[in-house]
This record gives C-alpha cells, structure tokens and sequence, in this order.
C-alpha cells in the first residue's frame, strides 16, 4: 500500500460529517509517525496516520493488539507526543502539550480510579486541579452522579464497588471536567458479556447526551459495529479504511479489512473488463461474476474478490455464478453454515437462513450452485 | 472412616517447629519475668516487684542513654526517611536507565557489609573528623545511624510504590493535574502507608543499633544498647531486665504497627 | 444534558516544552531525587570503606591511629608472626585459630538454622491463611528485636545458675552445673537463636508459592513422604533454602555482639579480633586489613549466592 492512499480516504470521508464540523474537526491527525525505539532496533507504531474526527461523533480505532490504536489514543492524550506530523484540537496544534494542558480526557483500559479517594472524589478531582470554584465542583460532582446512575454510592470508596460501577465512575470522572473530546481505551474488556453489553447502551446514551466526540479503542469488531458512527480499522501503524459501520462490512476495500470484520469469502479472479466502479471476473472457481470496484482500488489482471456468507444463496445446480459440492453443515439454530468446495478446491461458506417452509439444505457430497447477492461480490486491494 | 491422606504433613515438622517456637519465646519470657523479680538475683524468684523499673528510672546514666537514643532514633528515622523516600521515587516505576544498578547497590551496601566492618570504617574516619573540627556531638551518631537506616526506610517505601498503578499519575495529568499537583494529590497519598512503614523501621533499627553505635559514640555518648553492652561486664541486676523489657515491648509495639500498617489495604 | 452550556475547560497556559526537553527534565529530577542518598552513603558507608583499605596498607601508630607511610606490616599481620626472639616468621596461630572458628561456627550455625528453620517454615507454610500471619507475626517479632537483649536472654538461660543448669541440678540429672557459657557451644546456641527468623522468612518465602498440587501429583505416582520431601519439596524451594543460608551466614561469620556475650572475650571471632585492634591491640592497620579481608570473605559467600540463585532462577524459570 502506498503511503498516499490514506489521504483520498480522509478528504473522502470530511464531508459525510455533520455540517458543522466540516470547518474544523474536533481532532484532526496530520500525517502522524511514532518511533519507539532508536535506530535499527526502532519500531514504528504509527506511520503517517491521518485522520479528520467530526464533532459530536462516535468514533471507533478498530483493530487487532499491536495496530497502532493505543499508541494513537496516548498520543491524542498527550502521555506520549508524535515523532512526525501534527494533531489538531478544534485546529489548534497540541502535539507537544502535556496531557494536564489538553481539553482531552481519557477513561483508561482498567479505569485507574484513584483508590484513597471516594467516587465522588474522584468525579470532582478535574474541576477541582481546573481551579472550579467549589459550588460549580459539586453542581458538576451531582449532574455527574446522576448522568451516570450513581448517586447512591456517591461516597463508597472506589474499591468498595463492583466493576460495571467502576466503570461508571470513570465515565463520570473522564466528562466531569467537559473535555471536548473523550478516549475511551478498550473500557469494556474488563467486564463480562452481559455487563458488557449494557455499557455498551449506556455509552452510546452518553455520547448522544453530552454531544462531547468519542473516541473509542477496541478489538472487538462486533463491539464496533454496534457502537460507532464511524471506524477506522486499523494495522500494523495504519489506517487501511474509514467508513460507517455498514460500509466497512459492505465494502471493505482491502483483504485485511474484510478478513478482520466478520465472516467473508475470498475469491481469487481474473479481470475480464472493468470501468465504472464495476468489473467483470472470470472466477478460478468457475463460472463468471459481477463486482464493485471500491475507489482507489486497480482492476486489472488477477485480483482476490470477496463477498459475505449471508450475501450468497443455494440454488440448483449449474445456476448462479458458481457450482460447488457441499463439504459440510453446522447447525447454529437461526441459520446453518454450509461449506462447499468449488472447481479448484477452494471452499466457500454460505449462511442459509433455516425456516420451517425450504426444508434441510442439500447433505454432504450434494451439488449445489451459488447465486451471489447483485453488487455483493467486491474487488479487494490485497 | 480411614483418616483422609493429608498431602501436606511430613512426620516430625509440627513437633520441632513448635518446639523452635518455645525456643524462641522463653529465654525472653525469662527475661521479662525476671524484670519484676523482688530480689537482686537473675537465678532466685522472690516474688514480684517493680522495684529495678524505679531504679532504672531514677538512674541518671540510663535517663541519659535513654533521651541519647531517642535523640538519635527520631533524627536518624527522619532523615532516612526522607532521603528514602527521595531515593525511592527516583529508582521506582521508571525505565531502566544508566546508574541505576549503582544506586541500588549503595543503598542496599549497608545490608550487605558485616556492622563491625562498617563501624571500624567510621571509627576511622571520624576519627580524623573529630580530631580536624574538634566537634565530639551527637551528629556522628545520627549521620551513622541514618546510614544504615535508609535501605530498612527504602524497602517498604519502594514496595509500595512498585504495587502503585502508574496509571493513577497519568489519569491525574490527563485530569488537569500539573506533575506537583499529580504528586500532591494521587502519589504521595498512596505512598503514605509505606513512608511510615519505613519510618518505623527505621526507628526500630536506629532504637536497637549496638556495634555500630559503640565505634562511632565519643567518650560519654552511651545509647541504651551500648550502656546495657557495658553493664554486662559488671555484676548484672534485674535493673537491665527492666530496660530491656521497656526496649523489647517498643520493638513489638512499633512492630505491630508495622504489620497492620502494611498488611491493610494492599 | 447537565451544564450543556459550561464552556469547556481551559487548561492554564504554560510555556509549550517539546519532548526531548521533558526527558532531559525527567533524567535531571531522577539524579535529584536520588543525590541525598548517593551522597549519604558515599559519605557514611562506602566512602569510608576505602579509608579501611587505605589504612590497611600504612603503618601503626603508637597509640592507635596509623603514621602516614606505606608498610604491609597490617596485612603481614593477618596471618603471619615474627617469633621475638629469633626473628624467623612463623604462621600467627592464634589469628588461623580465629579465622578457622569463625568460618566454623558460622557453617554450623547456618546448617544448625536450616535444619530447625526448615521445618518451621513448612509449618508456617501449610496452616490456614488466617493463622498464617499470626505464625509469622512470631517469627517477625524477634526478627525486629534488639540482638543485644536476645543474646542477654539466652545468656541467662546457659549461666552456671541458668534456668537450663537449675533444672538440671534440680531435677537431679547433673551434680555440677555444666559449663556452657563461654565455649564455642555457647557462641553457636546464641547465633543459632538470634539469626533463626533470618533463615525462616525467606524459606517461608519459597514455601508459600509451593504448588501443593505437585505434591500430590508425586503421591499419585507412589513417591513416599520421604521421597516427596527430597524429591520435590526441597528442589522446588532450593531459592529459600540458598536465601536464608547466606543471610544467616553472613551476619554470623562479622557476628560481634553474640561472641562477645556468651563467648566472654575467650573464645573470640572475627569481630572481636577486629574489635581487639582498634581498642586494646591498638594495631590499626592490622584491624583494617582483618575487616577487608572479613568483607573479602563476606563477598565470596555472596558471589556464590548470586551463582547459586541465577542457577535457580534457570531451573525454575
């Protein structure tokens, strides 16, 4: 990937933000590099990463440990300042500015509450070092206890309470002082799949109600979807994508993108024309299709296609794009994923919805045909 | 029913640990019990008395001793205190860097030389000190004292640091926080409980101090110890049982302190 | 929304400091921070270190203190005499003697720890959680007690009119009250007593990490309590066990106060001897020399440490 392909992506994606953000983003990354290390043995987390985030929005890193996300997120806090390039809040350069000189406030991984302190304590403790008069502390401290559902053990120490209200706290403590942008790293994985759940509600409530931009870190794909007005999806230092929700799961542009967020198939083809976001492929597993082109993506010569599992059906043989022999079922109660093995021995999963009406899906060694969804089938950037 | 198979005994073990147990704790019981003994003798009971607790008391020697000790156990715990407390935030929760392995091994080099080694070595060079100054005072004995005192004031203070979530400072920052306010407000709090931990040994440590004290001390300069040290090669009264009983019951006081102190919220 | 209206907050103004120069504040505060110390030490601990080794190489004073020229006179004196009378050199008896007892004494006194420490600890280690602490709450209290009263203590319990010799006499055992004060008995009894809790603490250490179920995994394969205890129990803590032998053993081999308690000035170790220079024998350069090579000795014992634990550390990860 060339290093100018993030660019397109981010004056790609300013517009689609709301209106008033389109002057200035709450947090624009210029071109960000970060070196760990020196010399031969440097590793470099971050490499040329931009990134324009809107106002009033929810917006998720999202990729696999080791991607950069953390070390975009310290940076964005200012524990750590970038090696090249420039980070922009509301257009000023804060780069160099220690975090305790940032309107910017962080809800930390495992929540960092301080433990000789109360909640309430700990919810007052950023209006208090911003010198808040203490009548507009405690109004805060209240609004606070309220907006996060705590009033009750406003003056439990923080050791004294379960980890779903922990996090709470956190919240509470990160918005009390109004930052103009919140991070939250990876907040919900300490807690357990329902708990988990929950916040995750309550997160996107509060986004909504204080309008403050989030800035949320995960590796949770699904966590992503669910919560984000928009993605980035990251690797390995980079941003390889920037969309909403449904268009990195519709059209993921890259390989990694694709594998990363959800289940997909990956379709090796031969380009017969292409032109018009569209092309025609000649499929090594037999049979010919149609596919998007995302922009910014070559059509040419031999390229790795993919198209989503629920996005293909069974049809009789010798119709739709492609004929295979059915490899295997499992059974997962809503739906059945059933594996075919195609002309050359590729396989290809596909999501049949199960109903009481169509009856089983075709047993082992049966032959079936695939029809593929019309603009399911994507040209990716390997 | 057959007994369970208990996998953790070993035949024997019970016996002799409780038997090092009595070891342990009877030659002071004696100690102690002879402190309150009515008659001169360490050997003959004739019944109880506080009698040598008044004689100690009204002893002038042991008064002096007694406020030297204190004298140099407050400032030396002070002192080595403070500068461990420095020196513990200066080698804990940061990266590796040059020297470091140096600091430690001098803070930890009191702990490391035999005290006669150590005393001998201050003997020496006060020595030429006092003879250049002409100055005789209590600053030997507490710049001795605090010395030896800093790793026994460095350990808990470091371990409690080293248990501290560095977060906490980076969650102040990033709450507005400068680095004093961060100190002020989040780390030195947390620390508390070690500093005084430290504190306490420290002063134990100091309180307890023989070898070195008897090569440092000038003419006169007797702390408890070194009196009690002294008294030894006379004929020996109950009178040093009551003082070593008043030693041993501050040792366990401090120490108790010392356990709660540190055992609660970690 | 609460306070939708409160302007966001405005962080104090401070002149901006670029990264490099936060970490050059960063190196600056750590040497701050850690100079009282440095300084201290080299002042009242190390530093005065190599006056010793200085002194050791100059030559006696009158009445104590060194005259300020090069002599090997201290360290000659270490090991080796001059006979009065016919000038030959002959090994200096009395120092070998003392060298010897010293190395002795401290030997048995660790062995003497670890043979009584080790069951101890295993005690310790296998109650239940709760009384655990109280258990070593009581090791921990004599550990923090003044050596010199503990020495006093046991001193009363071997005099001739001990408690020990009073029950025996009483009881009718012995006629004559057995002579244990003063000998190399009594120094060894008395160190063994002070550093006990030196040699349990650490063990204990170990023991507590002791994944039990190791134990039974050796009961499962037929191993017996004997088997159990050399084959896993002792490698499996073999760091406390080196532990506590090094810090009984270095304090016993400098050991001043017990000698001179329960050894009464006759039976002397090396302490005493160093003592002995500096006071009465007034021969300086002969005390710095004995103290160097005490430290010497001292470093040996804790160079096989450090081997002995890098090993262990190897084979237990």
């Amino acid at each position: 990937m060339d290093q100018d392909s993030i660019s397109p992506a981010r004056a790609a994606e300013t517009p689609q933000e709301t209106p008033a953000a389109q002057a200035v983003p709450a947090i624009d990354v210029l071109n960000v590099s970060k070196l760990f290390g020196e010399g031969q043995s440097a590793v470099r987390a971050l490499d040329d990463v931009s990134v324009a985030i809107g106002e009033n929005a929810f917006f998720t890193l999202l990729g696999p440990s080791g991607c950069g996300k953390t070390t975009l997120l310290r940076l964005i806090a200012g524990f750590d300042h970038p090696s090249a390039g420039q980070i922009l809040l509301r257009g000023e350069d804060i780069s160099e500015l220690p975090p305790n000189q940032r309107s910017v406030n962080t809800v930390f991984q495992s929540y960092a509450l301080f433990p000789h302190m109360t909640v309430r304590q700990n919810i007052g403790f950023g209006p208090k070092m911003l010198g808040w008069d203490k009548a507009r502390i405690d109004r805060t401290v209240t609004d606070m206890l309220a907006l996060v559902r705590m009033e009750a053990l406003a003056d439990r120490r923080t050791d004294q309470i379960s980890g779903g209200q922990q996090q709470r706290v956190a919240l509470a403590r990160a918005l009390a002082p109004r930052p103009k942008v919140l991070l939250l790293d990876e907040p919900l994985s300490a807690l357990d799949y329902k708990l988990r759940k929950e916040m995750q509600t309550e997160l996107k409530r509060l986004q909504h109600e204080t309008g403050i931009t989030f800035i949320f870190v995960t590796h949770d794909q699904e966590e992503a979807l669910t919560m984000s007005d928009r993605i980035a999806v990251m690797s390995a230092g980079r941003i390889l994508q920037i969309g909403s929700p449904r268009e990195i799961y519709l059209h993921p542009r890259e390989r990694f993108v694709a594998d990363f967020i959800g289940d997909t198939n990956f379709l090796a083809a031969e380009v017969i024309e292409a032109g018009g976001g569209m092309a025609r492929l000649r499929l090594a597993g037999g049979g010919e299709a149609e596919a998007t082109v995302p922009e910014g993506v070559a059509a040419t010569g031999r390229v790795t296609a993919s198209v989503r599992p629920e996005q293909a059906r069974l049809v009789a043989p010798g119709q739709g794009a492609l004929t295979g022999r059915v490899a295997g079922r499992v059974y997962f109660g809503t739906d059945t994923l059933v594996t075919l093995r195609l002309a050359d021995d590729s396989a290809f999963t596909l999501r049949v919805q199960n109903s009481l009406t169509d009856g089983e899906p075709p047993g082992e060694g049966a032959e079936a045909g695939i029809a593929l969804a019309p603009g399911a089938l994507q040209v990716l950037r390997d | 029913m057959a007994r369970a198979f208990e996998v953790r005994r070993q035949r024997g073990f019970v016996t002799v640990a409780i038997l090092c147990f009595i070891a342990l704790y009877a030659p002071m019981v004696t100690l102690v019990a002879y402190s309150f003994n009515a008659g001169s003798s360490l050997a003959l009971w004739e019944g109880f008395s506080l009698r040598w607790y008044g004689a100690a008391w009204e002893n002038e020697a042991v008064q002096e001793a007694t406020i030297r000790s204190v004298v140099v156990a407050v400032s030396a715990s002070v002192l080595a205190t403070a500068i461990a407390t420095m020196a513990a935030l200066g080698t804990t929760r940061v990266p590796h860097y040059r020297g470091l392995t140096a600091v430690y091994a001098l803070i930890n080099q009191p702990l490391m030389v035999p005290e006669i080694v150590t005393g001998v070595a201050l003997l020496v060079v006060f020595a030429i000190v006092k003879e250049a100054t002409g100055y005789h005072g209590l600053f030997y004995l507490i710049a001795a004292h605090t010395a030896f005192c800093i790793p026994f004031a460095y350990l808990p203070i470091r371990a409690r640091l080293q248990g501290m979530d560095s977060r906490l400072e980076a969650a102040a920052a990033d709450l507005y926080a400068s680095p004093w306010a961060a100190f002020r407000h989040v780390t030195l709090p947390l620390m508390f409980p070690g500093i005084i931990a430290g504190a306490m040994l420290a002063f134990v440590i100091s309180l307890d101090d023989v070898v070195i004290t008897e090569f440092v001390k000038s003419a006169g300069q007797d702390t408890l110890p070194t009196y009690m040290l002294g008294q030894l090669r006379r004929v020996v009264t109950p009178e040093i049982n009551a003082i070593s009983t008043v030693l041993l019951a501050i040792s366990v006081a401090i120490v108790s302190i010392f356990f709660l102190v540190t055992r609660k919220r970690t | 929304m609460p306070e939708a209206a409160e302007p966001a907050p405005e962080a104090p103004a401070a002149p901006r400091v670029d990264a490099e120069e936060m970490a050059r504040r960063a190196v600056r505060r750590r040497w701050l921070l850690n100079l009282p110390a440095i300084l201290w030490l080299i002042l009242f601990a190390a530093g005065p270190l190599l006056v010793v080794l200085l002194y050791s190489f100059l030559a006696a004073g009158d009445y104590g203190g060194v005259r300020w020229e090069l002599s090997t006179d201290g360290w000659f004196a270490v090991l080796m005499t001059r006979d009065i009378f016919d000038d030959t050199l002959r090994l200096q008896d009395a120092h070998l003697a003392i060298f010897w007892r010293s190395v002795k004494l401290s030997v048995m006194t660790t062995l003497a720890c670890l043979l009584l420490g080790f069951p101890t600890a295993y005690f310790i280690a296998t109650r239940s959680r709760a009384n655990r602490n109280l258990w070593l709450f009581l090791i921990t209290i004599p550990f923090w007690t003044n050596l010199l009263i503990r020495t006093f203590a046991m001193l009363e319990w071997i005099r001739a009119q001990g408690v020990i010799n009073s029950v025996l006499t009483g009881l009718g055992i012995v006629d004559e009250p057995v002579q244990m004060l003063y000998t190399d008995f009594s120094i060894m009894l008395g160190m063994t007593y002070v550093y006990f809790p030196l040699m349990v603490l650490p063990l204990y250490a170990s023991m507590e990490k002791l994944d039990f179920r190791l134990v039974e995994a050796a009961y499962d394969l037929y191993a017996s309590r004997l088997q159990v205890l050399r084959g896993v129990i002792v490698p499996l803590v073999s760091p406390g066990i080196v532990a506590g032998s090094i810090l009984v053993f270095i304090p016993s081999l400098g050991a001043y106060v017990t000698p001179r308690v329960l050894g009464g000035g006759k039976q002397m170790m090396l302490g005493n001897l160093i003592e002995l220079q500096f006071g009465q024998g007034r021969n300086w350069p002969l005390g710095a020399a004995l103290s160097i090579s005490l430290l010497a000795l001292v470093m040996v014992a804790l160079i096989f440490y450090v081997r002995a634990a890098q090993k262990g550390g190897e084979g237990h990860g």
